[in-house]
């Protein structure tokens, strides 16, 4: 499925810049080598992690989106930095446990 | 073609925000060349691991990417205050980040092993009090 698609699922836009980006699988993590090292392209990123260098792990191991989970709150400045450098980034209002689920009904 | 392409960055040790600026580049410029994703892939974390470190462990340095007929070499340059034990920080989880860079996300530990383990080729120079020199190559 889509990012955009994923917005009638209790995941609200942040930033959508690429809202046609196809999700292929899931990621959870919040330490960044670690994401670096492990998360697939296309995959849905879910992290409670919320400061810029998300941005940049985001990009280079290209994954389809970022899914803050525990209504983690983005900067502004960040938002706008990911609108700029095409960085697709959702909330959700539950857990990463609640966001991955939902994820595994859906794509 | 027989020439090398080069790209030459300055990374900056003040600005953590903009930290990973020289790996993004390299991956457009990769993909403009139009290299497989796998290897631009590679490439990134392991650029992305060493562009982190000398942000957060050595106040900053130089970044060379070269593209050759056979391999994409990447050499970072810091004068940083050098690793002591280069054996001890090339294991996972060893890690010297301070409890605010950790709050980041960095200082997994992981980032040394990341990019040995994603390149064919890695090679440390490192002297105490004088800075390090990192060479690292994936093969096309
Ligand atoms: N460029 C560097 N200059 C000085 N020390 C470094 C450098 N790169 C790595 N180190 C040392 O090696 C350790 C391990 O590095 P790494 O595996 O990337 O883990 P991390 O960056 O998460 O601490 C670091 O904690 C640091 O002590
Ligand atoms: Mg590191």
């Amino acid at each position: 499925m889509t990012v955009n698609e994923l917005l009638n699922h209790g995941f609200n836009a942040v930033s959508l810049p690429e809202p046609e980006r196809e999700i292929t699988g899931v990621y959870i993590g919040d330490l960044l080598s670690w994401v670096m090292g492990r998360a697939k392209a296309s995959d849905a990123w879910i992290t409670i992690m919320s400061n810029e260098n998300i941005l940049a792990v985001a990009a280079l191991a290209d994954t389809a989106c970022i899914i803050t989970a525990e209504h983690v709150e983005i900067s502004d400045s960040v938002k706008n930095t990911a609108e700029l450098k095409g960085i697709n980034i959702l909330s959700f209002d539950g857990s990463a446990y609640d966001a991955a689920v939902k994820l595994h009904g859906l794509i | 073609m027989s020439e090398a392409l080069k790209f030459h960055f300055t990374v900056d040790g003040e600005d953590f925000t903009s930290a990973g600026k020289a790996s993004v580049q390299v991956k457009k410029n990769l993909r403009q060349l139009g290299l497989p994703p796998e290897i631009i892939r590679r490439v990134s974390i392991a650029m992305y691991e060493g562009e982190i470190n000398m942000v957060i462990h050595a106040g900053g340095g130089e970044a060379d990417v070269a593209v050759t007929e056979d391999c994409v070499e990447i050499f970072l340059h810091d004068s940083g205050p050098g690793i002591k034990d280069i054996d001890r920080a090339m294991q996972e989880g060893y890690s010297t980040a301070s409890d605010s860079i950790r709050s980041l996300g960095f200082g997994a530990g992981m980032g040394l092993p990341n990019m040995k383990r994603y390149t064919d080729y890695m090679d440390i120079k490192s002297t105490v009090g004088k800075g390090t020199d990192i060479t690292m190559k994936v093969m096309l």
